[in-house]
């Protein structure tokens, strides 16, 4: 690790924006490339400051389809880098983001998400959820997380870089205004005790230019980086592992996608993330993501020891690939689940689907453009419970 | 230090008159220097817009989870318009520290809550500026919250958090607001 200017072990008070880009750095991200957006621009902000002290560059694109597009580029550079952006910019990004998983290319994309639709407000949202696994054209999964603090906004974010290195996929950081702008303790650890992961290479290997398959020898190919001798046919177009896109039959066609399908999908136990609390028994449970799990768990806690309710406390930190087996796994049969989002009820699908024959009843509780009260979770639990 | 198990402050005002900045020096002070955890939020979108600011600060010992006011122990207003916005989520039983020269607290709003007046504008003014009103306010603070944070930490606190060439200013007006409140209340 090169750790010339990153944030020394120690306790900060810092943004969540600001955690989340220290983060990227420690993670080795020597690239920003981004376009402003309320409100994720605290992200740039730091970015422009602290990727030229690290030896990085910091580049303001002119708009959103090329943020996306420097991450792509900087990536097949051998660069690890992140663009961050809202909504509206993050629906400008699809496009990159199915780019990056046909292409296998590691990139880092934060939307803090604002509610819509079109510019909809500046406040806060869980409204693009569904956009982070359905929004890009095609088949093909990325990976999305969503922290819930300061902390995770540096954790997860390294995490970020990690996961998009370790499986070759655009990873998502799935984060919302008031995590990107509250101001919480940050514990930075020793530097070496901070897992950093970088991509396989064909050299790391012994795969000698003549044999290399870019596409090929593994579930995750070694990559090689633009200008180290290595042939790649890099291209968004259906592929045979070398790269060979006029030999198209079905066949070929059916395996790359599926492979590049499979490789997120098939893997869902060592990329997901889940926390629970209380659920070994419980009759009722709650289930929930980003920061509305702080106001979730602040409900349960209450509903259980004032009101004398047992509900069970579980959070995805992992929302894509949904890790409907782990959940299935984990939870006992349960009477009522709910299921609070700050939109209209997104995350319940999967989460219904996945407890289809595990509960008899899924409530969602939905709260636009700000973050659910404990008092107002309370509210409906009572309301169902009561 | 007594322990706390969570202890809300909110900070309300104009925009201009420097409630973010009281509420990321007292974060500041409790997360950095007391080594106890507090979450920092500001009013944000629509709410900031209109003249009323507001910056929360919560404080404890462990773990803080729903990261804003429920019903806050203290409200700090430096404008009528952000007292007459916030004041609802003070405890009943809450303390609420106003500037008399730019609040009036209406007899039916006092509830049962202690009331404490500092002149922050005014006393700022004597400095030379009115911008260190929020630094004379913090000085008010501390006697109030001297339970929980040492004011050498708020002091450290706010070098942390202000230009470096309105640090002395700033001390002074800190200074200011913490004199002009004990010097009326004996007690604390």
């Amino acid at each position: 690790m090169n750790t010339r200017n990153l944030l020394e072990p120690g306790v900060y008070y810092l943004q969540g924006a600001q955690a989340c880009l220290e983060g990227a750095i420690t993670a080795g991200c020597r690239v920003y490339g981004g376009y402003p957006i309320t409100p994720a621009t605290e992200i740039m902000e730091h970015a422009a400051l602290r990727l030229p002290q690290v030896g990085g560059r910091f580049i303001q694109m002119e708009d959103e389809i090329a943020s996306a597009c420097v991450l792509l580029g900087s990536s097949w550079a051998g660069e690890k880098a992140m663009t961050a952006t809202s909504s509206p910019g993050f629906s400008l990004m699809q496009e990159a983001i199915s780019y990056g998983i046909m292409s296998e290319t590691p990139m880092v994309i934060v939307d803090v998400q604002r509610p819509g639709p079109g510019q909809g407000y500046i406040t806060t949202s869980q409204e693009d959820v569904m956009q982070a696994r359905w929004g890009h054209h095609g088949e093909g999964s990325a990976i999305a997380i969503a922290p819930a603090s300061v902390q995770e906004m540096y954790d997860f974010t390294i995490e970020a870089f990690n996961l998009s290195e370790r499986w070759r996929s655009p990873v998502l950081i799935m984060c919302e205004e008031n995590v990107a702008h509250m101001r919480e303790r940050l514990i930075v650890p020793p530097l070496d005790t901070i897992t950093v992961i970088n991509r396989k290479k064909p050299q790391d290997l012994g795969i000698p230019p003549e044999t290399y398959l870019p596409w090929g020898h593994d579930v995750v190919a070694p990559m090689a980086n633009w200008g180290e001798g290595y042939n790649i046919n890099y291209i968004g177009l259906v592929h045979l592992e070398d790269g060979n896109i006029t030999k198209y039959d079905l066949a070929m066609h059916d395996r790359c996608v599926r492979r590049l399908h499979d490789k997120i999908e098939g893997n869902v136990d060592a990329i997901a993330k889940l926390e629970t609390k209380f659920v070994e028994t419980c009759k009722h449970l709650i289930v929930c993501y980003g920061s509305v799990s702080r106001t979730a768990i602040e409900a349960v806690v209450e509903a259980r020891q004032v009101r004398g309710i047992d509900i069970g406390f579980l959070r995805l930190k992992t929302l894509w690939p949904f890790p409907e087996e782990q959940l299935r796994r984990i939870l006992p049969p349960v009477d009522t689940v709910f299921v609070p989002e700050m939109n209209l009820g997104m995350m319940k699908h999967p989460i219904a689907e996945a407890l289809r024959d595990r509960c008899r009843k899924i409530v969602p509780i939905p709260c636009l453009a700000s973050l659910h009260t404990p008092e107002y979770i309370l509210a409906k639990i009572d309301e169902e419970i009561r | 230090m007594t322990p706390i198990k969570r202890f809300e402050i909110r900070i309300a005002g104009f925009g201009g008159q420097g409630v973010v900045t009281i509420g990321k020096i007292l974060g500041t002070a409790f997360t950095v220097y007391e080594k106890k955890n507090s979450v920092n939020t500001q009013s944000y979108g629509p709410e900031s817009r209109g003249g009323a600011c507001r910056s929360e600060v919560v404080l404890s010992d462990g773990e803080i989870n729903y990261p804003f006011v429920r019903k806050a122990d203290i409200f700090v207003a430096l404008s009528q318009v952000a007292f007459d916005k916030y004041v609802a989520d003070l405890k009943d039983d809450g303390i609420l520290l106003i500037d008399p020269n730019g609040v009036s607290v209406p007899a039916s709003a006092k509830k049962s809550c202690t009331v404490y007046e500092v002149p922050a504008m005014e006393l700022s003014h004597e400095i030379g500026s009115t911008k260190f009103q929020n630094s004379v306010a913090l000085g008010a603070l501390y006697p109030l919250i001297k339970p929980f944070v040492a004011e050498d930490s708020l002091r450290k606190a706010l070098t942390d958090n202000v230009p470096p060439k309105t640090v002395e200013p700033n001390m002074k007006a800190f200074e200011k607001g913490k004199t002009y409140l004990t010097s009326h209340h004996p007690d604390l």
